[in-house]
């Protein structure tokens, strides 16, 4: 069958089986090995991505799901050289290790801000709880989240000193 | 010994200080990060080559059973299907079987019986993984189902089936006996003591899980004869060694690239099955072959860790003076002896359950088993069985504690080896290089507010709630090891290191060692960077692959900076060396009258006439004559062997409530002190400790590895095997003493493993001191709320 989705602002036609996971979909035929497989069902969350805004596990949403869909990637996040600052936030404040986890993380996290740009640290935890980090230990993941959050904070107010 | 409070991460609302830019050690981001976050890592199922196919593997159903026959030929006429194989074929080439890392055999595919459920029956290499796939459900097997050894109890028993049928005469399931220590002074400490506590401890089986599962790509070229495999593996040069001893191709034409890791944990030391079939796959497809098992596959049939069922018994005077520990224990090793320790250790390094303590006598014995489960054993960041030894003994010493009515704090202090006695020889021939124990039990202490938290479990007690609070306190030995005692396989446990300073001073260091998230590319920039002050910017840390590395037995059992981190430390100073001859002559003076100062060298009393490292680094490969008898160039080689073990040290305080209608358990807090002496990048360090103590939590709580009767693995998907998510852990507080090993270049100890082996009985014996209302002495992992449940009725069984 012939699927159609925009990822990360590109749109692509592929010619697919319909049984293909979205996982596989955007790694072995787009070649965008960010997204990674972790579990088959659904526990593990290193396959988060984005439909149409809201975070889901790719390795359960069938390709042909995401037909006419836009899907993000953790390719999608930076602007070019400048990272998103989720991205950086966990580059200060150490919240990858292995990295595996990570792309699955920055995307929920990210969801995350977008909705409640000052969370607490109970609210963090329980937007990141179906997701596994075997290496953090989740402080420093907490940590990249608070710091994404007050830099984010800072910089609006600055754009708002500067208007 | 110096002693510093670090607060934890979380808390500091400060980001300012996360990069302290060092040129040496200090807090630095990492280097790996760049790639990581934005999705631009390579993972080996990252890799796509030209014409690449996939491999699936069919397994065993049943734990025990005859292979009576296997039709393929639906399987080949599958669409896609490039190639069928039987362990029959294998045979027929001599790779039926391969050499496990522990000097046993398994079966790379089963030929005369499977002796575990998920063992490797047959694989399909087919066009994608799809089709792999659907291939593997038309492979017709017909077994004849025998009766499986499940109860390690049960496996010497007369009358138990035989697993090991391959090999010769085996006419039992016994893998090895093992004894350490003195048992007539151990009896005779015993016979004098006016205390003697017993307890049976079990320690469940647990798996690492890392996130990323197993696999491998293989890519042989049969005109140049090559062979490339990348691979999930945390010991590239040992593995191509034993590819080289199982395929018969030659060492020099074998290139095993283990690109990012996705964790490993001791789950990727073992050389797997799948591996040596995607080698097989594409020399007979003559195609790259790319296996990449899936999550039950991960869990049922890759590296366990522990499941020791252990006796031990303590003895003490009234007054709570330690005397000894003896402890008899029976190990499940699996179907296949498959633990990954030093050959002359086949129980690991499980000979310091003497702990922390100055003991008159100890005793071990121990019997190792086969029974129909998967192979493995050392995995889990347990440093070659020291998880097993310290929950022991911490364990062990928390039900002396509750006899005598002695609180677990003061039990330890009193019984601490004092520091004036390092080194200090334990009574199982272990000699611990460095400790100061007593001000990084007092700095938990402080940090806990142990004091006011006593008072509050009284308040609590009287009003019929349960919080207990846990101590555990560990000495770790790590960085193995020394030739003379440790190999593998033959192979001595030492570490190339390879330097080059670029004619501009730029470097590039190649180590033997292989990061799966410990930040390597990071920590080893900064050690080269200490010795010579050339910006950890500037240094490009090579790793993982062995066409570009030097030899050495790689990244297991924090071995790490112990080992490679010496070879680092010590191959930089080999070419300070070199660099001072050169100054000495740039600066027209000898070489006694220069200094160096990191960065450069300078001539005594004249620190305005000083040539940096970058200036010497031209010079050694630029143009003129260099003094006589030097080459040119810049670059050294070493190959380190440690001359002992160094032996990190811990202080774990650990906080639960438990809820008296659920049972269900709550770690509220939870302290640890670590001390791994000089300290590199203390941001990586209090990573790696977050991580083992979450780990912790996992056993402790919830993860183990169940069987049925018939040998059916209960705990083969995360859905069933359950890791801690960040809703079951606590905002972790770190603190940290520092107490330099003397034998180690610059005085490092490792650090990876401390937390997964000391946080365990600090938990347990949480609960345990919870559950002291009730009378228990005892209860074994994982804690979860039934078995929680189950011990307040007085009625705790073992898990297994």
């Amino acid at each position: 069958m012939q699927v159609t989705m925009t990822v990360n602002g590109t749109e692509y036609t592929r010619e697919i089986e319909g049984r293909m996971l979205l996982v596989h979909f955007l790694r072995d035929v787009l070649s965008l090995t960010g997204t990674h497989w972790g579990c088959d069902t659904s526990n593990c969350g290193v396959c988060v991505v984005w439909l149409d805004g809201e975070p889901v596990k790719s390795c359960t949403v069938l390709a042909a799901m995401a037909g006419g869909h836009e899907v993000r990637t953790v390719e999608g996040l930076a602007n070019g050289a400048e990272l998103d600052p989720i991205q950086e936030g966990f580059r200060q404040c150490h919240g990858l290790q292995c990295g595996f986890c990570t792309p699955g993380m920055l995307m929920t996290c990210r969801a995350l801000l977008d909705k409640n740009p000052d969370p607490t640290e109970g609210e963090i935890r329980e937007a990141i709880s179906g997701q596994i980090c075997r290496c953090t230990g989740y402080s420093s993941i907490i940590r990249s989240v608070r710091w994404a959050a007050v830099h984010e904070s800072d910089a609006k107010e600055a754009e708002v000193a500067q208007a | 010994m110096t002693t510093v409070h670090e607060p934890s991460q979380a808390k500091i609302t400060e980001f300012e200080d996360n990069d302290q830019k060092p040129v040496g050690f200090g807090r630095m981001l990492r280097k790996e990060d760049a790639r990581l976050l934005r999705g631009r890592g390579r993972f080996v199922d990252d890799v796509q080559l030209p014409g690449m196919l996939h491999l699936a593997i069919l397994r065993s159903p049943f734990a025990h059973a005859t292979i009576v026959s296997i039709d393929t030929s639906a399987a080949e006429a599958s669409p896609g299907v490039k190639a069928v194989v039987t362990g029959e074929t294998l045979k027929g080439l001599g790779l039926a079987w391969m050499p496990t890392l522990s000097n046993d055999v398994q079966a790379v595919l089963a030929t005369d019986k499977v002796r575990f459920q998920g063992q490797e029956v047959a694989f399909v290499v087919a066009e994608d993984r799809y089709k792999a796939r659907d291939a593997l459900e038309l492979i017709d097997v017909e077994y004849d189902v025998l009766d499986p050894v499940v109860d390690v109890r049960k496996a010497l028993e007369p009358d138990a089936p035989i697993i090991r049928t391959d090999l010769e005469g085996k006419t039992n399931n016994h893998v090895f006996d093992w004894e350490t220590g003195d048992e007539a002074e151990t009896d005779a400490v015993f016979a004098r003591a006016d205390v003697i506590v017993k307890e049976d401890i079990v320690y469940p089986r647990v798996h690492p899980a890392p996130m990323e599962t197993c696999g491998s790509v293989a890519d042989f070229d049969p005109v140049e004869g090559k062979l490339k495999l990348w691979s999930t593996t945390q010991a590239p040069h040992a593995h191509r060694t034993l590819y080289a001893i199982v395929a018969g191709l030659p060492e020099h034409k074998i290139q095993v690239i283990a690109p990012d890791i996705g964790g490993g944990f001791g789950n990727k030391v073992p050389i797997y099955p799948g591996y040596v079939l995607s080698i097989v796959g594409s020399i007979v497809t003559g195609k790259p072959v790319k296996w990449m098992e899936d999550r039950s596959e991960n869990l049922i049939s890759t590296g366990f860790a522990r499941d020791y069922i252990m006796r031990a018994e303590i003895a003490a005077t009234a007054e709570g003076k330690i005397l000894g520990i003896r402890t008899n224990v029976l190990a499940d090793h699996g179907a296949f002896n498959g633990t990954a320790a030093p050959v002359k250790y086949p129980a690991g390094f499980f000979g310091v359950f003497t702990g922390s303590y100055d003991l008159e006598a100890a005793h071990c014995k121990m019997t190792a088993v086969y029974t129909n489960k998967a192979p493995g054993g050392v995995a889990y960041a347990c440093s070659f069985r020291i998880t097993e030894a310290v929950y022991l003994v911490e364990r062990i010493v928390d039900a002396l504690a509750y006899e005598l009515a002695m609180d677990p704090a003061e039990l330890r202090l009193k019984n601490f080896i004092q520091p004036e006695q390092f080194p200090y020889a334990t009574k199982t021939g272990w000699v611990y290089d460095s400790g100061d124990y007593e001000p990084t039990m007092r700095l938990a202490m402080e940090m806990a507010g142990y004091d006011e938290l006593r008072k509050e479990q009284a308040e609590k007690r009287a009003r019929g709630e349960l919080m207990g609070i846990g101590i555990s306190f560990f000495t770790e030995a790590v960085g193995a090891g020394p030739r003379k005692d440790m190999d593998i396989l033959g192979l001595g446990m030492a570490d190339g290191c390879e330097l080059r300073i670029h004619p501009t001073g730029k470097a590039v260091v190649r180590l033997s060692v292989k990061t799966q998230g410990q930040g390597h590319e990071t920590t080893f920039a900064q050690i080269i960077a200490e010795e010579l002050g050339i910006p950890p910017d500037d240094i490009d840390v090579v790793h993982g692959d062995t066409d570009n590395t030097p030899f050495g037995l790689g990244t297991y059992g924090s071995r790490s900076t112990p080992v490679s981190g010496a070879a680092a430390a010590l191959v930089a100073r080999k070419v300070r060396d070199k660099a001072k001859l050169i100054a000495s002559a740039m600066l027209e003076v000898s070489v006694a009258d220069i200094d160096w100062v990191k960065g450069s060298f300078q001539v005594k009393g004249d620190p305005g006439k000083a040539v940096t490292i970058q200036e010497i680094a031209f010079k050694a490969h630029g143009a003129g004559d260099l003094p006589e008898g030097i080459e040119g160039g810049l670059e050294a080689q070493i190959c380190y062997n440690p001359s002992n073990l160094t032996y990190p040290h811990g202080a774990y305080i650990c906080v639960v409530d438990i809820d008296p209608g659920t049972a269900e358990v709550k770690v509220r807090r939870f302290i640890a002190v670590d001390d791994c002496g000089t300290r590199i990048n203390p941001m990586i360090i209090e990573g790696q400790v977050h991580g083992g103590l979450t780990d912790g939590v996992g056993m402790a709580l919830m993860e183990m590895i169940s069987f049925d009767e018939d040998g059916n693995c209960l705990g083969a998907s995360l859905m069933d095997y359950l890791i801690p998510t960040a809703l079951e852990v606590p905002d972790w507080e770190t603190g940290f003493t520092v107490t330099p090993s003397p034998h180690h270049p610059i005085g490092a100890k490792g650090i990876g493993e401390s937390a997964t082996v000391g946080s365990p009985p600090a938990i347990v014996n949480a609960v345990v001191d919870a559950l002291k209302p009730f009378g228990i002495r005892h209860a074994d992992m994982p804690l979860t709320p039934s078995r929680v449940w189950d011990a307040m009725r007085g009625q705790a069984t073992p898990p297994i």
